[in-house]
Order: structure tokens, then sequence, then C-alpha cells
């Protein structure tokens, strides 16, 4: 399958993500926006990785060339993970103090 | 003898430095005896020098380079030759002899103040022996200097009153005025010959051109005209007068101001090169005499007669080294310092009798309450007057002759001079000393004759004043006896005055004497029963007022000076300077108040910035390039 479909995918991925984050107030929503931009950006990084793999093995079996691409998605793994429950713990936090998951609520920082 | 030199001024600087900074634990006692002991010392040492100068010549001494860069070269030197030894003794002398008087004088001050006035004394003796001791200008300017701040400080004793502190500005800054006039005298003579010790630029002298000699010596005599106050900038003197009478005694008559004939007399040979200078500092000297003179005569605070007096006398120094009599001034700076110490000292001891009371119209009869005091200052009006045999008379005949020879204009004038000064002293001592008394009861009740601390000095210098001419008896009196002209001839090279039949000369020295008898005469048949009590009018006032002069700088110099720097103060620095800088504040606040609206506190918001500044960038990459042809090698 050509490199461009995989782009145009994960652009639109990270498009809705970025409009979701902008447009909603909703933390919980937001997060989820984010964990959309990220993966679009594992999605992204797959492929890469694949592509150059396809043309390294093409030219020496041996070759382990684009591997490294894939290895990294793993790490955004774990660290989406790691992510996801401390944030997720901050906006129970923030229920509990706010009674809402509402971002507008949280402007107590300005002035 | 030669290697304690150095000790002269460093003794008193010593006693500058313990007075000073122990003035707060010394006794009074203490703080007196080494106030006064390193004057004495220093004056011992300095006798003793005399005597080898007289013997074996000039001693020059060099510490150590000053100054020392490339093509000039200025050593730390002190050079003793008979003129300077004969001025090292008159300040340490007069100097110890006043530094005695001042113990008694100014005994009522608390002790630090005792303290911080004796320092000041012994720092200024230290400058003056400095300014007459050094090798060379730029030393002579340090002790120039040295002796404008002393000056300052001791106008400004009584730091209280506000026109005291007025007085000691106006002394400072007057002789800031002359001194620049020095200074630029001193960067010429740097600049043509590279070098300012005596001996070289005296050697070098013939290579200057008449131009350069004559601004050089213009410029070094604008030095003393402010140091030595003469014409035009004379006017700090008589309010100088606000220090402690001994200081006036000391700076005011003594020494300090002598530091320009003391300076002109040293360079005789540059000013002996350019007549115009000369006829310059002769027209100078006898304006000032007359003008001071005139002045002298309708003042009525004791003091400020002295010190027109002072103005007066320096004026006929200065005719001295005008005409090339550079003996006569030298001679005369001497008696001076005798007979215008002991009238200031005479003056203390009144004032101090009448209890701090300086209008002498209010005085009156004095002289059977304070018999010492009485006969010591008689005895320097005499001086002063000219009257043979006191020292005023050779000293002021030596001048006189000289301004005779070179022309008679300036005879009749000095003489006129002579007699204008033998009247307003006599009408001092007539109001002061005869007739009755004048003041309320209490001082009346409170007179008496001064302790010894203050007689004993009056009674040294009343003797120094009356034998002091002897040692300068002009030779038409008795040939080959003036001990004088022998001991300064080694400095004195260029004196040249034309000889006179002795006849000629006789008399000259009768007619002055005459005139200056008749000028006695009068002033004391007007003052002594009928003395002036009441405000002069018309001309009279017009020289109590001091020809307005005061008041003529006031409109030409000071007050346009004011104004200019209060258009600076209020618009330049108001306006101008303060808008910028408050002006940069406000546009700072004025800015950061419309920029803080951005930090609204919408998380959305800030998220929006965020992404709009990534875009931002990426298009700023896409057109750098590096992007984009990687993308379209994909696509």
């Amino acid at each position: 399958m050509p490199i461009q479909y995989y782009i145009y995918l994960s652009l639109a991925l990270f498009c809705i993500g970025i409009a979701g984050v902008l447009t909603r107030r909703n933390a919980i929503i937001i997060f989820m926006s984010v964990e959309l931009m990220l993966n679009a950006v594992n999605l992204l990084l797959v492929a890469f990785s694949k592509m150059h793999h396809a043309v390294a093995t093409a030219v020496d079996k041996v070759n382990n060339v684009g591997t490294d691409g894939q290895i990294f998605v793993f790490f955004v793994m774990v660290v989406a993970a790691a992510e996801v429950s401390v944030g997720l713990a901050i906006i129970v936090m923030m229920y509990r103090n706010a009674h809402s998951v509402d971002v507008n609520f949280l402007n107590r920082l300005k002035n | 003898m030669s290697q304690l030199v150095y000790l002269v001024p460093l003794l008193p600087l010593a006693g500058f430095l313990i007075n000073g900074l122990l003035r707060k634990s010394l006794s009074k006692q203490a703080v007196s005896i080494i106030g006064c002991g390193v004057i004495l010392i220093a004056f011992l040492i300095s006798l003793g020098l005399f005597f080898q100068v007289k013997a074996n010549g000039p001693i020059i001494q060099t510490y150590f380079n000053f100054i020392d860069i490339k093509g000039l070269n200025i050593p730390f030197s002190f050079q003793v030759d008979a003129l300077s030894v004969l001025f090292m003794l008159i300040i340490t002398g007069v100097g110890f002899l006043i530094h005695v008087y001042s113990t008694s004088y100014m005994h009522e001050e608390s002790t630090p103040h005792f303290a911080r006035y004796f320092s000041f004394l012994n720092l200024f003796v230290f400058s003056m022996l400095l300014l007459v001791m050094g090798g060379n200008y730029l030393i002579l300017f340090l002790g120039w200097e040295g002796v404008g701040l002393c000056s300052y400080l001791l106008i400004g004793y009584w730091f209280k009153n506000t026109d005291y502190n007025y007085a000691a500005k106006k002394a400072f800054i007057m002789n800031r005025i002359g001194d620049v006039g020095f200074l630029l005298g001193i960067f010429w003579l740097v600049a043509k010959l590279g070098t300012l010790t005596y001996g070289n630029v005296f050697a070098a002298a013939g290579n200057l051109s008449a131009v350069d000699v004559t601004g050089i010596t213009i410029l070094l005599f604008i030095g003393a005209t402010g140091k030595s106050a003469q014409i035009p900038l004379y006017t700090w003197l008589p309010d100088a007068m606000a220090g402690p009478t001994p200081v006036s005694a000391l700076i005011h008559a003594a020494t300090m101001v002598t530091a320009g004939v003391y300076m002109i007399a040293r360079s005789n040979i540059l000013y002996s090169m350019s007549a115009v200078t000369e006829n310059v500092i002769a027209i100078i000297g006898i304006a000032t005499v007359l003008l001071a003179a005139t002045i002298a005569i309708k003042q009525n605070d004791i003091k400020k007669v002295l010190a027109y007096s002072t103005v007066s006398q320096l004026g006929y120094m200065f005719l001295g080294l005008g005409v090339g009599a550079y003996n006569g001034a030298v001679f005369h700076v001497m008696t001076h310092a005798f007979f215008k110490a002991l009238l200031f000292l005479g003056a203390g001891s009144v004032i101090h009798a009448m209890g701090n009371e300086q209008d002498i119209r209010k005085m009156g009869g004095l002289r059977k309450y304070m018999p010492v005091t009485h006969i010591t200052f008689l005895l320097g009006c005499l001086a002063i007057s000219g009257i043979p045999p006191f020292s005023g008379f050779f000293s002021k005949d030596e001048i006189l002759a000289a301004a005779y020879a070179k022309n008679p204009v300036l005879w009749v004038l000095g003489v006129a001079g002579a007699a204008l000064t033998a009247f307003y002293m006599f009408r001092l001592y007539a109001t002061t000393f005869l007739g009755s008394f004048r003041g309320t009861h209490d001082q009346e009740h409170h007179l008496h004759e001064s302790p010894a601390a203050i007689t004993l000095p009056l009674i040294a210098l009343a003797i120094l004043s009356v034998i002091g001419g002897w040692i300068g008896i002009p030779a038409v009196m008795i040939p080959d006896a003036n001990a004088f002209h022998h001991f300064l001839q080694p400095v004195i090279t260029t004196e040249a005055i034309a000889e006179m039949p002795h006849a000629t000369e006789w008399l000259l020295m009768v007619v002055s004497v005459a005139v200056a008898v008749i000028a006695i005469l009068i002033a004391l048949g007007k003052f002594t029963k009928r003395p002036e009590l009441n405000e002069p009018q018309g001309l009279g006032g017009f020289l109590a007022h001091k020809w307005y002069i005061d008041e003529l700088y006031d409109a030409v110099i000071v007050n346009p000076l004011n104004a200019l720097a209060g258009f600076f103060k209020n618009i330049i620095e108001k306006s101008g300077i303060d808008g910028i800088v408050n002006g940069v504040g406000r546009f700072i606040l004025y800015s950061s108040r419309q920029v803080r609206l951005v930090q609204s506190g919408q998380v959305g918001s800030y998220i929006l910035f965020m992404v709009l500044a990534i875009i931002v960038l990426v298009l700023i990459w896409i057109n750098d390039g590096y992007i984009y042809t990687y993308l379209s090698k994909i696509f």
C-alpha cells in the first residue's frame, strides 16, 4: 500500500485531535483528543519505518534498517500509558474540587 | 641639616593627622602641645637650614619621581634656597606665634572642635611649606591648592552660620578661577619646555618666544590675583574675615595671600623677560592699593578695615614686582607678615575683650583697659604707615623708590596710597583705643587685658615689627648695610632698578614720610573726639559699600550664572532628562498593560495560541525549503 495513504490517515487523525482539543471544554474529551494525536504520530512512525525496512531488505536480507521507528512507538505507548494514569488522576482530583470537568473553570492563576 | 629638610613639612602633617584623627580622645592641653610643638620644631629646623643656606648656598633634595612618563619627568623635590628659607621662617615663626595665640583665643570651643581647628591650622602650615619648598611648579601647585582648601575649611570653621559658609565658598570659588589660569600657565610651560623644575625652566627660558613668555607669565599672574587678592579677584578676602581672627592673621594676612608674591619672585627670570606683563602687574598693583585703601577708610568692622588694608598692602607688593623691585616685594612680604599679623592678633584681643563685638563704633577708650594690646597695636599702626624706623618704612620705601625709577606717576599714586593707609589705620586706632568707651555697661565691666598666651605673641610680633626692617636699610642711609638684598641675591638675579641720585632718594623718603605723618595727624585730630558714628552718605556711602563691586559682580556674573543654572535645572533637567526617563517607564507600564490581556486564563485560548504558533513555525520551515523539498520527494 502506498505510503501516502498512511500519511493522509495520520494527518486526518492529527487534525481531528487538534480540532477536538481546541473546540471541546470537557477535560476527558480533550484528553482523548490528545491521545488521538499521539496515535496519529505512532501510526506515521510505524508506516515510515515499514517503508524503510522494505527498501532495505530488498537489497540485503539480514538488514534491520527501519526497526528503530517501531521500537520508538513502543516507548511512546508506554509513556502515553503512564501519562494517561497521571492525567486521569488529575481529572479525578479536578472533579472532586470543582464538581466539574470543564477546563474553563481552571482559570484561578489568572491575574 | 640638609637631611632634615623633609621633616619641616612632615611635622605639621603629622600634627594634622594626630589632632584630626584623635580629636575626640585628646584633651585640649594635649592638642595645644602637639599643634604648637610640631610648628616650633619645624621652625627650629628652618632656622638651622637658614644658617646652612646662608653659609653653603641652596639645598636641593629629590625624593622620588612624582610623574615619570615619556618626555616629562617631574620629581618630588624640595628646593631650599634663600627665598624659600625666608618664607619658611615667616611661615613657621609667625605661624608658631599664632598657634600659641590660638590656644587661648579658641579656648571656649568644645574639645573636638578645638582639635579640628588645630588640625586644620597644621594642615595649612604643611600646605604652605609645600608651596614654598617645592622644587618645581607642580609641587608649588600642590601646596597652592592645599592652602586654598585650608583657607576654605577655616573660613567656614563655624559652619553653623550660613553666611560664613557662603564666605568660605566665595573664597574657594574665587581662588579656583585664578587657579585655572595658573594651571594653564603650567601646561604651557610643560608644552614648550618639557620640564617644571625651577633650575631647568630658568636655564631654558631664553628659548621661549616673546608671546610664550608673556602668555605664561600672565596666566601665572592670574593665579596670583586669585590667591593674593588682587583686582579683579580680591572680593573674597574681606569676606574671609568670617573665620576665627588668628586664621585671618595667619592665612589671610601673613602667609597664604603672599603665595602669589612668592611665586612671581621665584619666577623673576621669566617675569623680567616680558615688559608687557610687568606693566600689567604694576598697574593692577597700584589700582588695588588705591581701591582697597579708599574702601578701608569707611569700614566700621575692625577686621574688615584690616582685610582691606591687607588687600592694599598686597597691591604694594605687586607694584614692587611690576616695577622689578623683587627684593622690595619680598621684603614687604616679611615686614607685612610681622605687622599685619600683629594688627590682626591685636584686633582679636580687642574682639575677645569686647565679647565678640567687631564694630569699632561701639568701642573707644580701650587704651586704659588693655595697655599691652594698645601699645603693640600702636606700634603695628606706625609700622604699616611707614614711619621710620619701623619695619614698614623700609620695605614700602624700597618699593616706592623703585616705582619712581620706573615712572614718577606710579610713585605719586603710591604715596597717595601710603597717605590713605596712614589715615585709615589711625582712624581705626583712634576710634578703638582713644576717646571714651561707647559700648554697653556690661561690656565695660568685662573689659580686661588678655592672658599671656595672647599678649606674648603680640609683644614678640611688635618687637619684630619695630626692628624687622633693619636688615634691609637702603644703601643711601648706610652703604652696604642691606643684608636682605645680599641674602636673596642667588635667587633674585634680575633685579634692575635705575640708579638715582642720593638727593632724589632722600627727597622721596622725606616726602612720603611727611605725607604719612600729616595723614596720621589729621586722622587723630578728626576721630579722637568725634568718631564717625552715623552711616556715611554720598561719596562716603559709596566707599562704605565697597564701590558696589560685590553688587556689580552679582549682577554681571553671579545672577546670570544662577539664571542659567535655573534654566538647566527647571527646563532641561525637569522636562528634558526627567521626561525621557519617566517616559520610558510610562511606556513600559502602558504596553505591559496591553500585553497582559493576552493572558486570559482560558486554557482553550492558550492551546489555540500554541497551535497557531506551531503552524507559523511550520510555515517558516516550509519557506526554508527543507521540509518542503522532502515532502515533495514523497508525493
